[in-house]
């Protein structure tokens, strides 16, 4: 399967404008690039209708390390639980004080309701009638994944009670579930099919699993499942089960020629642990990859949107498109991309060029050639060539202005605004590199929704500071409808 | 000098790039370091920007002074049939457990195998002699996987050593082990100034502390020149508007009246300080985090132009600077 950028857009049409107040897709970039402080993508993603939409049930945010996957989930979590939905968010990996904050610090593998939660509708949907269905008061509930916990649910579920002692207490058992390659995700699968399964929230968040790669969550399941239930399996369990029959002494030949093999390379014991797992695992639940492929079609559902979370940075957004590829061949339902920690200043006219200028005079004010309003700039300061002004000591009343000369670049407020000037700067470069790194992502994929989340300087560990990042996911959108 | 360096650190700290300047820095004069990936993300590819690197020991980059950095891609499947051929002389039985998906099972779901044929690949290079009996590298660098993942990638040999008790994997095992637990090695954590990669770091410490894996240093990374000192910033809370207007129109920004274009500046100039301020308390509470870890501590610039082949070299040689190769 190819990728179809033609299909991979009407995708994201369909699921942007499913919502209340219709999608803000498409918008042009002109009214953003007007904004200046905005990475202008070609398509801007409106989050709300998404949430708001009965019909989405489950919001996969996946991306690469380090981006804010996490904190992007939670804050999804809330927004729809204060505009009415009862929502369950699957955390894989959250920062301690975000879990504590949330009440899931203890790891028991179930949710719990998040306390602190407020109905913000009439604050924040104004006209909007679809969505939650008269006045029912949203929920937020999460959790936090124990892989281990939820691999042994998935035992005792369905194995009676002997076959599941004998699987748990299974050396290779233990290994496995503890969280070797490609388990983590498959129980984060294995958890997002369970909670769907009980029907008992509108909406689903799930956070992906920070993965060796990005992609890892979508292949696990069908690699473990495959594996569970393929050949070599059935050739591991073979020699019991065909044990007595003659006419496949010959295949036996050859297979504990094999089986030899693999004892040699793993170690006699290792080889017997696998094929006492296998066979108990084999009896009790036929069909892991029936799970998995159930999983996976999950994720191929109408009702599923995935979000792409990213940084302005190259690596990520190199992750990012390679993930909005594959999710594209798969037929995975993706509906934006989230562009966090995006630089913004309110000063863009002031180019780094101009105030990196303006903060040498400052620093050296021999330089200053003209003072009071009219602007006098000199395009390339020259700090040996030109003489001493007067005029520098008019133009600043600095409150400690001492003696007249060599001191006068010490002057505390010159120096602050000439540091004032040197960080806007430094703000305007990053401002541009963010904007060059994300037009190489739209170049490469105008078909993509942006939403784009202002840095914080801080950390969020609060509702508070998640609501706040809730209603900036939001507002990536309304400010291109509302210029200010 | 150990020598093997494991670089690890949390997802988007660096740590290739990391990883890639130490054995940059390393390889200056006349040495010859080994940069292995171990992760499959081609990331020492991207940085050096050069082609996809095979499951072989190629030439990357020149240092200064004649020395030579090479770099493997390690690919666990490539290394099982490596091990295979090594010690059963089993080519072609190695094709037919290909087949069979026992290859992809060892390589991949079961558990550690995979890790143990990374860890031993990269100790072999770390052991390995010329026939002058020199050793092939002066240094391997690993770009390990990420900080909540090292322990267990790196001690993965000791259970594996449980699990199978006795063959050539559990021998393998342990002898990975060996070289793993001695100042041969030493784990470098990269972080940023930020909560979540400090925590982060201070549990890989303790995590790494307890399996008894030697810590080698804290490299923070990306660190923001400063650009508004503690005198700055006190004064971003005192000074008057219009005095900062002046000294803008002073600096030939326009008028300084109200209205003017220096005037409208200076409430955004002043809420950018106000953010560098909040940012700067919280780098300095997470400095003082780091400074309780009591471990050597390395800084590297944040490159303002992004990451390239010449800002590798510029981080190579602050590594050298501050004694960190």
């Amino acid at each position: 399967m190819s990728p179809d950028p033609a299909e991979a857009q009407r995708t994201a049409e369909g699921q942007g404008s499913a919502g209340g107040r219709g999608s803000a897709a498409g918008r042009g970039s002109a009214e953003a690039r007007e904004q200046g402080r905005r990475l202008s993508p070609a398509r801007v993603l409106d989050v709300d209708p998404l949430l708001d939409d009965p019909k989405t049930r489950i919001v996969v945010c996946c991306g690469s390390g380090g981006v804010g996957k996490t904190t992007t989930a939670a804050a999804l979590g809330l927004r729809a639980a204060e505009r009415g939905r009862k929502v369950v968010v699957l955390t894989i990996d959250p920062a301690r004080r975000l879990a504590q904050s949330m009440g899931i610090d203890s790891l028991d593998n179930v949710p719990r309701r998040v306390k602190g939660t407020e109905d913000r509708r009439e604050a924040s949907r104004g006209d909007s009638g679809k969505g939650g269905g008269g006045r029912r008061e949203g929920e937020l509930h999460a959790m936090m994944l124990d892989m281990k916990r939820t691999f042994d649910e998935v035992v005792e579920a369905h194995a009676d009670p002997e076959r599941a002692a004998a699987i748990l207490a299974n050396p290779f058992y233990q290994s496995l579930s503890a969280g070797f390659a490609g388990t983590q995700e498959y129980m984060a699968m294995e958890k997002l099919g369970q909670l769907r399964a009980k029907d008992e929230w509108d909406l689903i968040v799930v956070d992906t699993p920070p993965s060796r790669s990005a992609l890892d969550f979508l292949d696990a399941p069908k690699r473990l499942g495959s594996f569970l239930d393929g050949r070599l399996i059935r050739l591991l369990t073979a020699p019991a089960k065909l044990g007595g029959r003659a006419g496949m002494a010959f295949l036996n030949v050859g297979m504990s020629m094999m089986t030899g093999t693999l004892g040699k390379l793993l170690g006699g014991q290792l080889l017997k642990d696998v094929q006492t797992f296998v066979a108990a695992m084999d009896t009790t639940f036929g069909g892991f990859r029936t799970r998995a492929d159930a999983t996976y079609k999950l994720l191929q559902a109408p009702g599923t949107a995935f979000l792409v979370v990213a940084a302005p940075e190259r690596d990520a957004l190199r992750e990012a498109a390679y993930f909005v590829e594959r999710l594209a061949a798969e037929k995975m339902p993706l509906v934006g991309l989230v562009l966090n920690r995006v630089h913004g200043s309110d000063a863009v006219r002031l180019s780094a060029e101009r105030a990196l200028a303006a903060a040498e005079n400052l620093e050296d004010p021999r330089i200053v050639d003209q003072g009071g309003g009219k602007a006098g700039l000199r395009n390339s300061p020259d700090p040996y060539g030109s003489s001493r002004s007067p005029a520098s000591e008019a133009a600043s009343d600095a409150p400690a202005s001492e003696e007249g000369s060599p001191a006068d670049a010490e002057r505390p407020v010159d120096r602050l605004t000439a540091g004032l000037l040197r960080l806007h700067a430094d703000r305007m470069q990053l401002l541009a590199r963010e904007q060059r790194t994300c037009d190489r992502f739209t170049a490469r994929h105008p078909e993509v929704a942006v939403v784009e989340v202002p840095a914080l300087p801080g950390d969020v560990h609060d509702l508070t500071g998640l609501r706040d990042i809730g209603a900036r996911l939001a507002a990536g959108a309304t400010e291109h409808t509302e210029p200010t | 000098m150990s020598r093997l360096q494991v670089v690890s650190g949390k997802g988007g700290t660096g740590k290739t790039t990391v990883a890639a300047a130490l054995a940059l820095a390393l390889a200056t004069e006349g040495k010859r370091t080994l940069l292995v990936e171990v992760e499959g993300r081609q990331g020492i590819a991207q940085l050096f920007e050069t082609e996809a690197l095979p499951y072989e020991e190629r030439k990357i980059a020149v240092a200064p002074g004649g020395g030579e950095v090479y770099a493997l891609a390690i690919d666990p499947e490539l290394a099982l049939l490596d091990y295979l051929q090594m010690f059963y002389k089993l080519g072609g039985a190695g094709r037919a457990l290909k087949k069979l998906g026992a290859i992809d099972f060892a390589t991949t779901i079961a558990p550690g195998i995979r890790d143990v044929l990374l860890t031993g690949k990269a100790c072999e290079a770390v052991r390995r002699k010329d026939k002058k009996g020199h050793f092939a590298y002066d240094y391997v660098v690993m770009d390990a996987p990420p900080t909540g993942r090292i322990t267990r990638f790196l001690n993965v040999n000791d259970e594996v050593a449980g699990l199978a008790k006795i063959g050539p994997i559990h021998n393998q095992a342990q002898a990975v082990m060996r070289v793993l637990k001695s100042p041969e090695t030493a784990v470098h954590l990269v972080t940023l100034l930020e909560e979540m990669p400090v925590q982060e770091t201070a549990d890989g410490i303790a995590e790494l502390r307890a399996a008894r894996l030697p810590v080698g240093r804290v490299i923070v990374n990306m660190v923001r020149p400063q650009v508004l000192d503690a005198a700055d910033l006190e004064l971003v809370g005192a000074v008057t508007r219009s005095s900062v207007a002046q000294a803008l129109s002073a600096a030939g920004l326009g008028g300084a009246r109200r209205g003017g274009n220096a005037e409208k500046l200076v409430d955004p100039l002043l809420r950018q300080a106000a953010e560098y301020a909040e940012r700067y308390a919280l780098e300095q509470e997470q400095r003082a985090v780091l400074g309780e870890l009591g471990l050597p501590l390395g800084e590297l610039p944040l490159l303002t132009e992004g990451m390239d082949l010449a800002g590798l070299y510029e981080l190579a040689t602050e590594l050298r600077k501050q004694g960190l190769s």
